[in-house]
């Protein structure tokens, strides 16, 4: 039997294998045809691909709009002129993420090389070495999405692995400590972290030291993200068998050094992939940054379909950042889960 | 007294530990390293109160919550109880609140029949059913909430209006005004539909309860209590002269009148949140059935039980204890991301907040309110999955 043929039968059965199975498909058939040929007249039959807003006056997407505001939505208000800084900061967090990816690069230096990735970026982003610093409420788009992302989560990782190891510690103070914090973060909506951080935070802080709203939500949703970690880390260090922390003590390391060798490797190689799941509906979560008035990548494109030349193409700017959405997180998911699969085969040898 | 000095020391083991022995005990070791900890947060935490206070001294607001019962001077779009501008702040969070509740509510209620149908298509041997919710759920898991939240309500805005709306069934109008349903009341009675099924419910549950304590509750008799239940309801309300009356909406001049209209900003809120959920819950689902292993299956036909019987009695079982944990958490991401519904515009508990915290000023207080709310909430509902978690665990495990 040829691949050919052999594809063949499987569709075949998978298909028309039995009474029951052809009325499903003749079923999904019939919702397909309901749903597919109105989407594609709107997405390509109806669509105007070249030209200015005035030429979009048929029923179908307006192309030509993402052609003109694909700028806008990538990098919103950055200055133009200066947008190498933002494609820069774009490629390193894409070369610091991949290195991560990346199981034969775990180790100190990729520890050492986070914390400069986002100083360099926090640079490039601010305009350092130039004559005009850039405030923070010009940044937007996509850098905006992906640095806030890889900061929080970033700093939140430490945080979290002390409340994990708080939650899981016979010290009763900090034990309770961990359990109300985490148990509080996690009850409270990310939005209304978001509004500690525009309405209180300002309040909060002694006079004179006042930073502004970018850092303020990056400090908030560190804390936030920190308790969800947290959960996912104690986890893995309930996986662990107690034999491991007591081989560790006869031997005589101390409690540090035995969660810095014996207890942490282990318990991250255990939950990455939970890890990088949480990482995946973190970056899903950053566009709640909307709501207090940052630029991230969605509302980036809610204000591209806000300018008066191109009033009102909401859905094509949508579908732009959809597609962008979910390449990077459908990618992770399948890296997650090949990810999975190879820490399992090596858990077995 | 010197007896019980003698009893006393020939007591064998170790004598139990005092309480402070106890608190010591839980307390553990590093003790004073632990008390420096706590108090230093305690008082950046103090540090801050007083510069929030110290803030709203000099801009002059009165810190407390006597602010709840000033009257807030704006509308609000929809809303269970009665609510004109004026009335107390008090009023406006509650009507959010109740805003908030019926949304989640009705969300878990959906997500999760939308999310058990999608999830066991998913499972089904047709390829292209499969290929088709494969492709839903990624495409719904790895989009934004918001984005998908800003999807449906462009698409509302889209609908035309009601005069153009064709009525999908015959019943549903789709307009943009909202969406139009059938509905159904009670007319001429004491009391109103919700009311009626609260209490159908409430004598449900104490008869179940009755029954439990008696120690006869099983399916028969559990059954019978709940028919019990809404026919001493139905008898009742027939007798205080109420009758049910079904609305279809219809067109009349240049609106749709009768049925239940649901603003767009409501619809499209349930919709996102109900497509989203229920794409995860239909993963929790698959993953709970196929968690069953194949040899359950196969030793299930070997002692003659047909499929029906082997979903109910061996699979769903083993799969539950799988499936309500992570449904749980579902429902509380549900109600959380509920919040987003400010960022549509829909009169929700969060967006009730921050207009109160921005027309009054009295923002900490407002947000105190919003995360003591949710935190209340969250684990009621918690408590009450966990409750559900392990009698369903201890089903799976003993019987």
């Amino acid at each position: 039997m040829t691949a050919a043929t052999r594809t063949l039968a499987t569709l075949r059965t998978g298909l028309f294998g039995t009474r029951t199975n052809t009325l499903v498909t003749a079923a999904t058939l019939l919702l397909l045809s309901q749903i597919l040929p109105p989407l594609f007249r709107w997405a390509v039959l109806d669509a105007t691909f070249t030209g200015n807003a005035e030429a979009c006056t048929r029923a179908g997407a307006c192309w030509s709009f993402v052609a003109a505001k694909l700028r806008f939505i990538l990098f919103a208000f950055y200055p133009p002129d200066l947008q190498w800084r933002p494609v820069l900061v774009i490629l390193l967090l894409a070369a610091i993420l991949t290195a991560s990816a990346v199981p034969r690069f775990w180790g100190r230096p990729l520890l050492f090389a986070w914390p400069l990735t986002i100083l360099a970026c926090w640079l490039l982003m601010q305009g350092a070495f130039t004559s005009t610093p850039i405030p923070s409420n010009q940044w937007g788009g996509l850098p905006v999405t992906l640095f806030v992302w890889a900061v929080c989560f970033a700093a939140a990782t430490p945080i979290a692995v002390l409340l994990a190891l708080a939650r899981r510690s016979t010290l009763g103070g900090l034990r309770t400590f961990s359990v109300l914090y985490i148990e509080l973060m996690r009850g409270t909506p990310m939005v209304g972290i978001l509004y500690v951080a525009m309405l209180i935070l300002p309040m909060a802080l002694p006079d004179g030291l006042s930073f502004d709203k970018m850092l303020r939500a990056i400090v908030m949703v560190t804390l936030f993200w920190a308790a969800y970690i947290a959960e996912v880390i104690r986890a893995g260090l309930q996986a662990l068998p107690a034999g491991q922390t007591e081989a560790a003590t006869a031997l005589g390391l101390g409690f540090w050094r035995t969660q810095q060798l014996i207890v942490l490797p282990q318990a991250f190689r255990i939950v990455i992939p939970g890890l990088v799941n949480l990482a995946i509906g973190f970056l899903l979560a950053t566009s709640l940054l909307a709501v207090i008035g940052i630029f991230d990548l969605l509302n980036a494109a809610r204000a591209s379909a806000a300018d008066p030349q191109w009033l009102g193409f909401y859905n094509e700017a949508y579908i732009v950042v959809a597609v962008v959405y979910f390449a990077i997180c459908f990618g992770a998911s399948r890296y997650s889960r090949w990810l999975e699969r190879r820490l399992a085969a090596g858990r077995r040898l | 007294m010197s007896d019980r000095r003698v009893f006393r020391t020939v007591m064998p083991g170790p004598s139990r530990p005092g309480i402070v022995e106890k608190v010591r005990g839980w307390w553990g070791g590093w003790p004073l390293g632990q008390l420096a900890f706590l108090a230093v947060i305690a008082a950046l935490g103090a540090v801050f109160v007083h510069n929030v206070l110290d803030t709203m001294a000099r801009i002059g607001i009165l810190p407390g919550f006597g602010f709840l019962s000033g009257s807030a001077n704006f509308e609000i779009g929809e809303s269970a109880i009665a609510f004109r501008a004026g009335d107390t702040y008090l009023r406006a969070i509650l009507s959010g609140l109740l805003n908030t509740l019926k949304v989640s509510l009705l969300g878990c209620l959906l997500a999760t029949i939308l999310g058990v149908a999608i999830g066991i298509a998913g499972l089904s041997r047709n390829l292209l059913l499969s290929g088709l919710v494969r492709w839903f759920i990624e495409i719904t898991r790895n989009t934004p909430l918001l984005l998908q939240l800003f999807f449906w309500m462009s698409l509302a805005k889209a609908l035309p209006a009601p005069r153009q709306a064709s009525a999908l069934f015959g019943t549903i109008f789709l307009t943009s005004r909202g969406v139009y349903i059938p509905s159904v009341s009670l007319e001429g009675g004491p009391f109103g539909l919700a009311a009626a099924l609260a209490s159908t419910a409430i004598l449900a549950v104490a008869l179940l309860f009755i029954l439990r304590l008696c120690r006869s509750l099983t399916r028969r008799t559990g059954a019978v209590a709940i028919t019990l239940a809404f026919a001493a309801t139905f008898a009742a309300l027939f007798l205080s002269g109420a009758r049910p009356v079904a609305e279809l909406p219809a067109l009349s001049g240049f609106n749709i009148r009768g049925g239940l209209n649901l603003s767009p900003e409501f619809a499209a809120l349930l919709t996102g949140l109900v497509i989203k959920f229920s794409a995860l819950i239909a993963e929790i689902v698959r993953a709970g059935i196929q968690s069953v292993g194949g040899g359950q299956w196969e030793a299930a036909r070997a002692l003659g039980l047909h499929e029906g019987q082997i979903i109910r009695l061996v699979v769903l079982p083993q799969a539950l204890r799988v499936i309500t944990p992570l449904t749980t958490s579902s429902y509380l991401d549900l109600t959380k991301d509920s919040s987003l519904a400010v960022a549509i515009g829909f009169p929700d508990l969060v967006s009730i907040i921050n207009t109160t915290a921005n027309t009054t000023g009295q923002s900490m207080e407002a947000l105190i309110i919003l995360i003591g709310t949710f935190l209340t909430i969250n684990l009621s509902l918690s408590a009450l999955m966990n409750a559900y978690n392990t009698r369903v665990a201890l089903r799976g495990s003993t019987r």
